[in-house]
């Protein structure tokens, strides 16, 4: 559940390449999709009707029906809309103490540092998945747990970043400058250490988004995380799974889903990295 | 060098205790009666529970102050004693040393897999920097990575196993039944390493010391031999901690897919069973796994390129 290794897939660019507008475009579609869709769609993605169990796509049912017969564009719909919720709350929860933390950290040096490396490093040390993992033994099947866990393995990255770039950032000889003409922290930071840390953020934010659904989607699937009848797109896949001789449509297509939802998050954050 | 082994050993030990201290609190606030549990993942529960709890609770001394059973496990860890298993009753060490090498040969087989592909199509890449190769490759990279490991682990499952009728979707024991997970480890590996390697081989044939080697006359092998290989393999090495957790982290998935009876599933089953000894002792083994995995990088990134040492 790392996100360093997303940096390797970025490429020093500044303009917005192909890649990233197809990103965008995608992540419009989806998003859409996720936030739309539940609005619109007007069944209910619990209703169970046996009568149509496994309905093929494109009859009654939009996208068909699974083995309940529940209709899969809802439980899509839905399913996006957890995924895409889940992961942007992980991400902000991840972020904003990492960011913070790195800062202070870069401008404080010293103890504060010293002290937040450690708790950085034990944090690191920890097997990411072990935490979530027994974090979620707490309340198995809820999201409270699962969210804070991915969080407290996630801000680890946004908090090493962040300090770095600063600290690079404010070692440079204009910074000094800027200091000794008698401007304020406020004015450095806004002026200065933002405008560099700020993409980058948004790069780590869109991988953060990224994990957490491959990680939510996971533990779903080795059924650990939240369970059915919620319509969590991995454990969809798994629910789904032993139907894939007569429907094997209905197994791909919540797989499809997270591999766009995936891809797209990737794909908007390429060459964003300074 | 002194130092070096210092501050490591000084890691391994902050992480037994944070990880000892955190699963212990965690796994008594956890919902439930701690013995209930035991005595269930025990005799299953249809057993008469009430009574074996009790028995359970005194037995392992469940009673007593939460403070003077922790301090205890820290002296027995001190000790190199993990206890045992509150459910089959067997040593710790005995059961982790049997499910961690069932996980250490996964993850050697998953790492030598990834090493066939990865750093190969990097190479390729790489030569040739935003040419028809690197793209497709790029764009492979890129795919394999949006696949989540248990999605590729089912579609595997369903070619191979289902479709195909080649390999056995589940269990242990033989080479056929660790190709399967060991793949599906591995095509994620590959996905990140073709990348570093695609990097790193971009960024030597572009340094001018390279040039400077071509252009004294050396042949072309000769030059990435010697000027090459060493300077590409830094990022790969460095990389491969990284790698290194993905591959724990992964185990635990794959492991729990295809039914592999590895340290992942251990983690697991404990968990559930609230086998609290077996909890410690299979995070702390992954724990102090990360840390041997970060010095051995350490030591092979140092011994790869001396000029560390000199600013260390």
């Amino acid at each position: 559940m790392s996100t360093f290794d997303n940096f390797l897939f970025t490429r020093p660019k500044a303009a917005i390449g192909p890649a990233r507008q197809a990103g965008a475009g995608l992540m419009i579609l989806l998003s859409g999709f996720a936030i739309v869709g539940p609005v619109v769609i007007p069944s209910d993605p619990a209703a169970q009707d046996f009568g149509a169990s496994l309905a093929p796509i494109g009859g009654d049912y939009l996208l068909g029906a699974d083995h309940y017969g529940r209709s899969l564009v809802a439980r899509l719909a839905h399913g996006a809309r957890l995924s895409f919720g889940m992961a942007f709350l992980t991400m902000l929860a991840a972020a904003i103490p990492g960011v913070l933390l790195g800062l202070l950290a870069a401008w404080k040096g010293g103890w504060t540092e010293r002290l937040l490396e450690l708790v950085a490093t034990v944090v690191l040390a920890l097997p990411g998945l072990m935490l979530v993992l027994l974090l979620l033994a707490f309340a198995p099947g809820n999201y409270g747990p699962l969210f804070l866990g991915l969080a407290l393995t996630l801000w680890v990255e946004f908090y090493r970043v962040t300090k770095t770039t600063t600290r690079t950032v404010l070692a440079q000889p204009h910074i000094e400058a800027a200091r000794m003409l008698g401007f304020g922290s406020r004015y450095i930071f806004v002026h200065y250490v933002l405008p560099v840390i700020g993409p980058m953020i948004a790069t780590l934010s869109a991988f953060a988004m990224a994990t957490a659904i491959i990680a939510v989607s996971t533990l779903s699937a080795i059924s650990v995380g939240l369970q059915p009848p919620t319509p969590e797109l991995g454990s969809m896949i798994v629910e789904l799974l032993p139907y894939y001789a007569e429907a094997p449509m209905h197994v791909l297509l919540p797989a499809t889903l997270i591999f766009l939802l995936v891809l797209g998050l990737q794909l908007l954050a390429q060459g964003d990295r300074a | 060098m002194k130092k070096f082994f210092f501050a490591r050993l000084l890691q391994a030990a902050v992480v037994a205790i944070v990880v000892g201290a955190l699963c212990f609190v965690l796994m008594r606030v956890l919902p439930g009666d701690v013995a209930m549990r035991i005595a269930a993942g025990r005799y299953g529960p249809d057993a008469r529970i009430a009574e074996a709890a009790e028995k359970v609770r005194l037995e392992l001394g469940l009673e007593r102050p939460i403070a003077m059973q922790f301090i205890e496990w820290l002296g027995s860890l001190a000790r190199f004693d993990l206890g045992h298993s509150l459910v089959t009753g067997r040593a710790v060490a005995h059961e982790l040393q049997v499910q961690l090498g069932a996980s250490v040969w996964l993850a050697a087989a998953a790492l030598l897999l990834s090493l066939l592909i990865g750093p190969i199509v990097g190479l390729f890449g790489g030569l040739k920097p935003g040419g028809v190769a690197d793209r497709v490759c790029l764009m492979g990279a890129v795919t394999f990575r949006a696949i989540p490991p248990f999605v590729m682990g089912l579609i595997l499952m369903l070619v191979f196993s289902r479709q195909l009728g080649w390999l056995p979707p589940a269990g242990f024991g033989s080479p056929r039944e660790i190709l399967l997970p060991a793949l599906t480890l591995a095509l994620g590996l590959a996905a990140m390493s073709s990348r570093v390697t695609r990097n790193a081989v971009a960024a030597v044939a572009r340094a001018p010391y390279f040039a400077f080697a071509r252009y004294k006359g050396l042949s072309e092998p000769v030059a990435v031999r010697r000027h090459g290989l060493r300077n590409a393999a830094i990022p790969v090495v460095s990389y491969l901690g990284l790698q290194a957790i993905y591959l724990i982290e992964g185990v635990v998935v794959v492991e729990s897919l295809f039914a592999y009876p590895g340290i992942g599933h251990a983690l697991v089953h404990a968990i559930v069973e609230r086998d609290i000894p077996m909890v410690q002792g299979t995070a702390l083994i992954m724990g102090l796994m990360f840390v041997a995995i970060g010095a051995a990088v350490d030591l092979v990134t140092l011994w790869l390129d001396p000029r560390v040492r000199r600013t260390a």
